[in-house]
């Protein structure tokens, strides 16, 4: 299952529109990594809103993969992580500590224009 | 045994029955007042006057009387039903209920064996109708009250769950959860999940979780809290807990709960200060805000 990575101004946004299976999400990995860099991306948007089961290998999947961004400069935000999802994650102890989550798109890009506003700001 | 000796044996038992009713009816008030000096002297029902006890006994009594009539002890279960939702809620305890239905069968049985104390082999033939009858009505008795109280144990379990946890919004994208009472593993997770949920559908940003009526945390409890926050951030909200009191705090520190994850402050006013600027209000009183618009 190919998971669509869209460009929106200087963010890239991967919809994932079903459960994907390791590979999918190892090379969803690799190209938002490759692309961050082409595009010259300032954040990414990973929307799991149609997951509902997050198993350990998402979880360090999109880990990783949030660092891998912030090396390459630029910024994740997971979105749309269900409830019960989150429920369950804890339980199991995956809290994807270091990576920002929001509840939907719409806050996920709130939250990166608010940081590129503090940054200009911050450097101007 | 052929079968005409049982059925004599048969209408001997129903002839015994018969004779016992009789005797019971017969000697009705004394045995009822008998029995109630002996509820008494027990210093059973002590919640309930002396008018009240004499009423219940002499229902309680005829019905006792009936089904050893009939046999049949539905009327018997409709009315211990009956009692045990009126007694229950004045406090009336198990013991005190299986107590007076074994007391009502001890008096019985000794008017029995007083009645037919000269004829021995009478008296166990009246003892064989009898035991079995009054063991029933015991147990009918007992487990309808037992019946009767765990269902309103249910009923109140299921008022407590429904009032413990509410989610209030106080303002745009800022939820209020008070929790007050014991915090169990049960009781933890759907405090979780409703959060969660009411997160979701507000599309709340702030959360101010509120222990000050939470008598006591430990590990377990502390590690529920822990949940919650870590479960609200995936959800992109900010969980911020207040009203830790000094025991809660030298607990969770002793036993070394890991809170750096968690955003407390002093109480639930300061949360929601907190949670204002979080969401980038600010609050002032009219008359300022006339003031500094004065000024402008």
């Amino acid at each position: 299952m190919l998971v669509p990575i869209l460009k929106q101004g200087d963010y890239l946004i991967a919809s994932i529109q079903s459960s994907l299976a390791d590979a999918d999400l190892i090379r969803l990995r690799d190209q938002l990594v490759e692309q961050v860099g082409r595009y010259r991306s300032r954040g990414v948007i990973v929307d799991v809103t149609v997951l509902d089961v997050m198993d350990s290998f998402a979880v360090r999947t999109l880990s990783t993969l949030a660092q891998m961004i912030m090396l390459r400069g630029a910024e994740t935000v997971i979105v749309g992580v269900q409830p019960d999802v989150a429920f369950a994650m804890v339980q199991l102890g995956l809290t994807l500590d270091n990576v920002k989550t929001a509840l939907d798109l719409e806050e996920g890009l709130l939250y990166l224009n608010s940081r590129a506003k503090r940054g200009r700001s911050g450097a101007g | 045994m052929t079968s005409r000796e049982k059925r004599t044996s048969g209408e001997r038992t129903t002839d015994v029955l018969s004779e016992l009713v009789a005797h019971l009816r017969h000697n009705r008030t004394i045995l009822r007042e008998e029995w109630v000096r002996r509820i008494t002297e027990s210093r059973l029902l002590t919640t309930m006057t002396k008018e009240e006890i004499f009423a219940e006994a002499t229902s309680v009594f005829d019905n006792y009387v009936e089904v050893l009539e009939t046999g049949s002890v539905e009327a018997l279960q409709a009315y211990a039903r009956n009692l045990s939702e009126r007694i229950i809620p004045r406090g009336v305890d198990t013991p005190e209920v299986l107590g007076i239905v074994l007391l009502l069968r001890d008096v019985l049985a000794r008017s029995l064996f007083e009645k037919y104390q000269g004829d021995f082999a009478l008296l166990n033939r009246v003892l064989d109708a009898y035991e079995p009858a009054a063991n029933r009505i015991a147990t009918t008795v007992a487990v309808g009250f037992v019946q009767e109280r765990e269902r309103v144990i249910r009923q109140q379990q299921e008022a407590i769950r429904e009032l413990s946890t509410p989610v209030l919004q106080v303002r745009e994208r800022l939820l209020i959860l008070p929790i007050i009472g014991v915090v169990d593993s049960e009781r933890a997770r759907q405090l979780t999940e409703q959060l969660l949920r009411g997160v979701r559908s507000n599309r709340a940003k702030v959360v101010v979780m509120d222990i000050t009526g939470v008598p006591s945390v430990d590990a377990t409890v502390a590690n529920h809290l822990v949940q919650t926050v870590e479960a609200s951030r995936l959800l992109g909200a900010t969980v911020i807990v207040t009203g830790l009191s000094p025991e809660i705090a030298q607990t969770l520190v002793t036993i070394g709960v890991d809170l750096t994850k968690m955003n407390t402050v002093g109480d639930l006013q300061g949360g929601i200060e907190e949670a204002e600027l979080l969401l980038g209000y600010k609050v002032m009183r009219l008359t300022e805000s006339a003031a500094s618009e004065a000024s402008n």
